[in-house]
């Protein structure tokens, strides 16, 4: 809502400052987006009263005017403007004005007539986007008179972003309100008293959908006057409020909607057949509307018809059959009350948001109606003259909006704002609001205007006490709140502690879009169908991921191209899985590398990171769980990873992520630079804790003996692992592989695995006999079940 | 034979000229060994008339003794010069940079978030976390956001179909936990919410945190002590901080608040569109048709619920000034967050 700080202050006009009145409406909850300037910076322009008119001698298009402005002898000025008549008074820039832009007009020669000044354009003069030739100033202006002051052009125009509670500030007579409110002082309401019908001239209005449309006021007006035009000071109203002038029934409808709030709309009397029906749609109904398009509305869609067919998108846009025209001479005028929710949506859904359908979605006054039928009356008439005939009333008053009675307790205020108002500052701020209050035993009822149906319970009413007593006033108390202590189990890692641990590993963590590039999706997760959105805000942002890695991929890629070949990220965040049992929207944590184990450095020989380098990455978060043992990764397949370096994790057998090196084909695809590795943790499946329990530590000390073996290729390093602390029991503290050979004195297709024994009994020293004993059933357990040989 | 005090004076001048360790042992092996030059001569002392062993074996056990001491003195002084040559030649330069792994860092998102997390579990708060595709009716329905309430418009929603959606806002976690707790209810949401915009200020991801506080007489000024004392230690100065009127159809009374302009320090800039302040929060009471959507009696309880975004709060706090840098990932902006 654009508000023209002069009409504001013709309503209501305290003694406050530009800035301070909008500070004042910001601070009531009407905020103010921007102040600007009514019009640009000009000066040295005044009336000019076109006197005389000659042909320039050398230019056709060009005339030279004698233009009387004021006390000094008439200027002479050459012309272009094909509006440019004798008697017309238009804005003369004199010599040495400044028009906007920074122009300055001198004396000069036009094909060889001198010229004193400029008659300027709307355009020129900042007022307009395009303009036809001059601006016309009203007839008897006074010649010499700045423009400025004629038009009243120092303004300021005051930009109020309305939340969508305050539709009773989509008009200046609530904004009027407000201020005076905030202010404590009276504003003057327009005038809006009836016009007595001088015709008997009616038309029938029949409300076949009262539940929409409660209430239709509306009036015949003949013999309005085709030619007359909107005086200037009402296209200036309209342009500072950002409204197209187009000719005087528009504008006048448009007015009043400005003035006090109620979207009204101008028919062609002559174009109307039978009477006016409000109702719905029915099927294979079209209108071609003002706008050109043409809609079939759906059946819960309000329309203006008669005896012929659709007149009218209700409260939206009316349409091109019966709209006026330059020769309109009977009007039919409609102000009607539709509800909120018979409009709601229709205009978007049309693709039609109108001033009108912006301000009957938020609600407009109930019983407004007759009010602005009659000031369109008035001004109309001023206008265009004309002969109204009396006001035709359709109402349905048990559709109309209740007007509720609150109660409103003085405790409920305090406890609410832990505030005490007093009772007498309570009173006069609601009625100054233009709310009916009675004094009840301990609470009061307060009835609101009809143009505040936003307010219906208690919890309102506490919201304008505060809101114009001054939020600023209330007090900032501490809570007091118990001091529940809150549960903190150790049966489950806090993910922040794997972000850490990442981190601390050299990882940076990254924050992708949880929707991603489809063909990235499918290359990376081909098996799933992810979930897509209906309005996706781009084609590469179409789909829900299933994986972090598409995300992970694009980040990678992003800076590979801006010269950082190296790459350690990680993401944690919900992937989004569609299951037969619905929508899985599950935590993961995943990670990708590439490039070298570290940054570059001095001493170092640079390697490439590999599998296992991440692995260690993968299993220091498994560690977190303190039963890393329980973690066992398993030689699978994955379509995006290379299906000799891939593993699926599981705990305690139960899938929980993926670990293994991209694909070379799909990486080829993604266009990633070097071997890409990558993982991918379930969260839940990862956060699950061991409660450590303490274990004596042996006062004896512990033996180890270390051991080749020799296996074929198939046989993981796992399974002999599993095998040997399995036979090896209690006795066995700790196995460490210490080496994995294959060449020269392995056979082919067989490999060689050290493994350290580190045996320690609780109860006594162990004897070389023991571990030896011990150590030899191990391989001999290892060569049953493997077919593993000593290697010596 | 040598005299005793002549062959002391060769030894003592020998040991002293060895010139290493390994020199100065076999010295003291040919004169204290087990073979050495004096060992030999007490195991002659037998041959000597026995009034004079006496005195001679005295003086071969004197002789010894000054020699393992001109010995253990000799070793130390070489002790010290090798000692003295390997730290010459151990020196480094301690200004070349260390090996190993470089730590890496958290997204400045992320950082943020932990801070905040951080301010509301010190006085009470849980964390609690909700679905980010969400249904209709926890996002817009319970939030007393009918079907074609205007307020639905200036939520640009992500659809899947006419009742499933992408969050459009970490509000939906109210109802969710009221949904499942009693109160007193204290807590936080953070995470990701979705609106079908995109440009140069607006992200179709971004990050909320919504805060709830329901209990038996929490009043509004609760919630403006609570939030004075956030926003003024998230930022660590004393700023100043006001409440302005708003409308949010899930609160009652509502209210937007600003910050004094930390980029300008309130006289006007840029950023806060000459203003002076800066709007960082949205905040009110726990309207009662929440309430009643979720079974908590209004009358009893009272609440205050407030949520704030997440990409403001890093902006202003760490100076960034593109909406965009959050998402391109790149490491040279991630990087000045270590
Ligand atoms: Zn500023």
């Amino acid at each position: 809502m654009k508000v023209s700080e002069q009409w504001l202050r013709e309503w209501v006009n305290p003694a406050v400052s530009s800035a301070e009145l909008v500070a004042q409406l910001t601070m009531a909850g009407l905020e103010v987006d921007r102040t600007e300037a009514a019009a640009p910076a000009f000066e040295q322009v005044v009336v000019g009263c076109v006197i005389g008119l000659m042909p320039h001698p050398d230019a056709d298009r060009l005339r030279v005017a004698t233009v009387e402005v004021g006390g000094m002898e008439p200027l002479q000025i050459v012309c272009g403007a094909p509006n440019v008549a004798v008697g017309m008074y238009a804005p003369t820039a004199l010599i040495g004005a400044v028009l906007p832009g920074g122009f300055t007009i001198k004396k000069s020669k036009l094909r060889g007539v001198e010229s004193q000044g400029m008659l300027c354009s709307a355009t020129e003069l900042g007022l307009a986007e395009t303009s036809e030739g001059l601006l016309p100033l009203p007839d008897g202006s006074r010649p010499g008179q700045s423009v400025r002051e004629l038009l009243q052009l120092d303004d300021a125009l005051i930009e109020i972003e309305l939340t969508p509670n305050r539709g009773d500030c989509l008009g200046m007579e609530g904004i009027a309100r407000e201020v005076a409110t905030i202010n404590r002082c009276e504003f003057r309401p327009v005038a809006a008293d009836a016009v007595a019908p001088m015709l008997d001239a009616t038309f029938p209005v029949s409300l076949l959908d009262p539940a929409g449309c409660p209430r239709y006021v509306g009036r015949v007006i003949r013999g309005v006057n085709p030619a007359a035009a909107t005086p200037l000071w009402m296209k200036e109203r309209l342009r500072r409020a950002g409204v197209r002038s187009l000719g005087p029934l528009v504008d006048v409808t448009n007015y009043v909607m400005l003035e006090l709030g109620q979207p009204m709309h101008a028919f062609d009397l002559g174009r109307l057949s039978g009477g006016i029906e409000v109702r719905c749609a029915r099927p294979g109904e079209r209108l071609e509307l003002l706008n050109g398009s043409v809609v079939e509305p759906d059946a819960d869609t309000l329309l203006i018809a008669d005896g012929n067919g659709p007149l009218a998108l209700a409260g939206i846009m009316g349409g091109e059959i019966s709209s006026c025209t330059a020769a309109t001479r009977d009007v039919f005028l409609e102000s009607a009350f539709f509800t909120p929710a018979s409009i709601a949506g229709r205009a978007r859904r049309y693709g039609l948001q109108t001033d009108s359908s912006y301000r009957f979605e938020r609600g407009v006054d109930s019983q407004l109606q007759r009010r602005a039928a009659e000031r369109a009356t008035r001004l109309l008439m001023d206008m265009a003259g004309g002969q109204p005939g009396p006001i035709i009333e359709a109402v349905s008053p048990e559709h109309l909006p209740a007007e509720p009675a609150i109660r409103l307790r003085p405790e409920r205020i305090r406890t609410l704002l832990g505030l005490d108002i007093p009772a007498s500052e309570v009173e006069e701020i609601l009625r100054r609001l233009g709310m009916a209050v009675a004094v009840e035993v301990e609470h009061w009822l307060v009835v609101p205007p009809s143009s505040r149906f936003d307010i219906a319970l208690e919890a309102d009413l506490i919201e304008e006490i505060i809101r114009i007593y001054g939020y600023h006033r209330l007090p900032g108390n501490r809570p007091l709140i118990r001091l529940d202590l809150p549960p903190q189990s150790e049966g489950q890692v806090a993910p922040e502690r794997f972000k850490e641990t990442l981190v601390q590993r050299g990882f940076q963590e990254v924050i992708t879009y949880s929707f991603v590039d489809p063909a990235f999706q499918h290359r990376l997760d081909p098996e799933r169908k992810p979930l897509a959105l209906a309005n996706p805000i781009s084609a590469d942002l179409a789909v829900m991921r299933t994986s972090l890695w598409p995300g992970l991929f694009k980040a990678l890629i992003y800076n590979q191209k801006r010269q950082q070949p190296r790459g350690r990220l990680f993401e944690q965040g919900l992937n989004f899985i569609p299951t037969d049992d619905g929508l899985q929207q599950e935590p993961y944590i995943a990670g990708v590398v590439v490039g070298t184990v570290f940054s570059e450095q001095w001493g170092v020989p640079a390697r490439t990171t590999d599998f296992f380098d991440l692995k260690a990455d993968v299993e220091a978060l498994l560690a977190l769980t303190g039963e890393a043992e329980t973690f066992t990764f398993v030689a699978a397949t994955h379509p995006a990873l290379h299906p000799g370096q891939s593993a699926r994790i599981e705990r305690s057998g139960v899938a929980v992520g993926w670990l293994g090196a991209l694909h070379p084909q799909v990486a080829r695809e993604l266009e990633v630079e070097g071997d890409a590795f990558v993982f991918e943790l379930s969260l839940s499946g990862l956060q699950a804790a061991r409660l450590p329990a303490f274990r004596e530590i042996s006062k004896f000390p512990a033996s180890r003996r270390d051991i080749a073996i020799v296996v074929e290729e198939a046989i993981s390093a796992q399974a002999i692992q599993d095998c040997i602390r399995h036979y090896g029991g209690e006795r066995l503290r700790e196995v460490r592989l210490f080496d994995v050979y294959r060449g020269k004195g392995i056979a082919e297709g067989q490999k060689s695995l050290a493994l350290g024994l580190i045996l320690q009994d609780f109860s006594h020293n162990l004897t070389d006999s023991v571990v030896e004993a011990t150590v030899s059933g191990i391989i001999a357990e290892l060569s049953g079940q493997f077919g593993a040989t000593l290697r010596i | 034979m040598d005299a005793l005090p002549e062959l002391l004076l060769v030894a003592r001048t020998t040991i002293t000229g060895a010139d290493d360790l390994a020199a100065l042992d076999q010295w003291r092996v040919h004169y204290l060994g087990k073979k050495g030059v004096l060992t030999e001569r007490l195991k002659e002392l037998g041959r000597l008339p026995p009034e004079q062993r006496r005195e001679a074996g005295q003086a071969i056990n004197e002789a010894k003794q000054a020699l393992e001491t001109a010995l253990t003195l000799r070793k130390t002084a070489l002790e010290a010069v090798a000692l003295n040559a390997r730290l010459a030649s151990e020196a480094i330069d301690v200004t070349l940079p260390g090996r190993g792994q470089q730590p890496g860092g958290r997204h400045p998102l992320s950082r943020t978030l932990a801070r905040i997390e951080a301010f509301f579990t010190g006085i009470g708060f849980a964390v609690a976390e909700g679905p980010e595709v969400e249904d209709d009716f926890h996002n817009f329905e319970a939030l007393n956001i009918p079907p074609h309430h205007p307020a639905r418009a200036m939520h640009d929603t992500f659809y899947f179909d006419a009742h499933t959606l992408l969050r459009t806002h970490t509000s939906p976690v109210q109802i969710r936990v009221l949904e499942q707790q009693a109160p007193p209810v204290r807590i936080i949401a953070p995470g990701r919410v979705y609106r079908c915009d995109s440009d140069l200020t607006h992200s179709p991801m971004f990050h909320q945190v919504e805060g709830l506080l329901v209990d038996e007489a929490v009043s509004f000024a609760d919630l403006k002590g609570v939030l004075d004392d956030f926003l003024r230690h998230f930022f660590e100065r004393d700023l100043a901080v006001r409440f302005r009127p708003s409308y949010f159809p899930f609160t009652e009374p509502s209210a937007e608040v600003d910050i004094q302009c930390v980029i300008c320090g309130g006289s006007g800039c840029r950023v806060c569109k000459h203003s002076g302040w800066l709007e960082v929060l949205g905040c009110g009471m726990v309207h009662p048709a929440v309430f009643a959507k979720v079974g908590i009696d209004s009358e009893r309880y009272t609440g205050y619920a407030f949520g704030m975004g997440v990409e403001r709060l890093t902006m202003l706090r760490y100076g960034v000034n593109d909406l965009r840098l959050f998402f391109e990932n790149d490491l040279r902006f991630l990087r000045q967050f270590q």
